[in-house]
């Protein structure tokens, strides 16, 4: 069975780094930065690649700084996609 | 992209990486940036507080109502409510925002109408006008959090606080036989016989964030069908006033909080008497 992939991104700037995310990461893909945001908090990173868009860390932050995204079905179905430079061309391989 | 972003790599790996999958038909979660202002909010880290306005953003956003309801902001934490949600909302002095909205409601009764209130707020000074708007059965919805200490004035022992929990009024933990049991107000209300749904919620983990949700879409939809007072309360983390990082103070709450305070529907409306479904 093909893994679902997800992904999501924090507005690192409004991210106050309580981490609930990271407790609440079934893939422990989430780790603190080593830098600080302009409000000096130690901000949260998705360091892992693999992401299934569950959600659960967008649904306990508190501040609301997480968008989480997540392949559909119709996507899958498509595994590449190949445009050539100017634009015109663009060929759709499916499964 | 600005330059802070540029600078930590890691984070601009990812952001190439992820390209494949960030557009907007892929989107499963975001802010209700419709209702919920892009204003950084100034709840501490970690603070439930934060959880329970998204949700309420969320709900008022999927019913579509955001011109029709008013809230009511307390004196608390969260007396500054009106600056993150893109409603009208009004302010009401300490523990009487049950009160003021059911003035609200009886001048606009077609409006939906809100308190959202803290523990010190609504079980300490204002345990009068919340026992009478349930008892007189207003047609209002309110939003009790708990989290068992006065969070703004610095960790006040409040009415909910537990037994042998510690704060500042109580160092020595809260001694039953000198300042009594804690109150669990929501028990109290439920007996009442205008409360139409009473429920206790938690936004600690993710199962309990979508079970909340579900509870204030709800409590609006009853309101709308005009049944009686909506009573949910939350139960909370205090990070800053129980002297604990957010992570932990969830594991408190899950160990300490809930044994106490156990989360369900308390007062369910009879199945019987609904017509809908």
């Amino acid at each position: 069975m093909a893994k679902v992939k997800g992904d999501i991104v924090i507005d690192i700037e409004k991210c106050k780094g309580c981490e609930l995310c990271m407790d609440a990461c079934p893939q422990d893909s989430l780790e603190r930065s080593k830098q600080v945001n302009k409000k000096g908090y130690l901000y949260i990173v998705k360091v892992e690649d693999n992401c299934t868009g569950c959600t659960n860390c967008a649904l306990v932050c508190p501040d609301g700084v997480i968008t989480v995204y997540r392949q559909t079905a119709k996507n899958k179905e498509q595994i590449a996609k190949i445009t050539n430079v100017t634009g015109d061309i663009t060929v759709t391989v499916k499964e | 992209m600005n330059e802070k972003t540029m600078l930590d790599d890691q984070h601009y790996e990812n952001m190439i990486a992820e390209e494949s999958v960030c557009n907007a038909e892929n989107l499963v979660y975001e802010k209700p940036s419709k209702v919920l202002y892009d204003t950084p909010m100034h709840y501490c880290p970690g603070c439930g507080h934060g959880v329970v306005h998204r949700l309420l953003a969320e709900v008022i956003e999927e019913l579509g109502i955001t011109s029709d309801i008013i809230g009511v902001a307390p004196v608390g934490c969260s007396v500054l409510a009106y600056n993150y949600l893109n409603i009208d909302m009004s302010e009401a002095a300490h523990g009487r925002a049950s009160a003021v909205a059911t003035g609200i409601k009886r001048v606009l009764p077609e409006k939906y109408v809100f308190s959202y209130q803290g523990d010190g707020d609504l079980a300490a000074i204002g345990t009068g006008e919340t026992i009478h708007t349930c008892n007189r059965g207003e047609n209002i919805l309110i939003l009790f959090i708990n989290n068992g200490i006065y969070g703004m004035t610095g960790g006040q022992m409040a009415p909910t606080t537990l037994p042998n929990m510690k704060s500042t009024t109580s160092p020595f933990g809260r001694d039953v036989e000198t300042m009594g049991s804690p109150l669990k107000i929501t028990e109290l209300v439920a007996q009442l016989p205008g409360t139409y749904y009473v429920t206790r919620q938690s936004v600690h983990k993710p199962v309990n964030v979508r079970k909340t949700k579900k509870a204030i879409l709800k409590a609006f939809e009853y309101q709308k069908l005009k049944k009686g007072t909506c009573f949910i309360e939350v139960v909370s983390n205090c990070p800053s006033n129980w002297k604990m990082n957010p992570v932990e103070s969830n594991k408190w709450l899950d160990e300490n909080m809930l044994p106490f305070y156990p989360l369900g529907d308390i007062k369910v409306p009879d199945k019987n008497l609904q017509t809908d479904d």
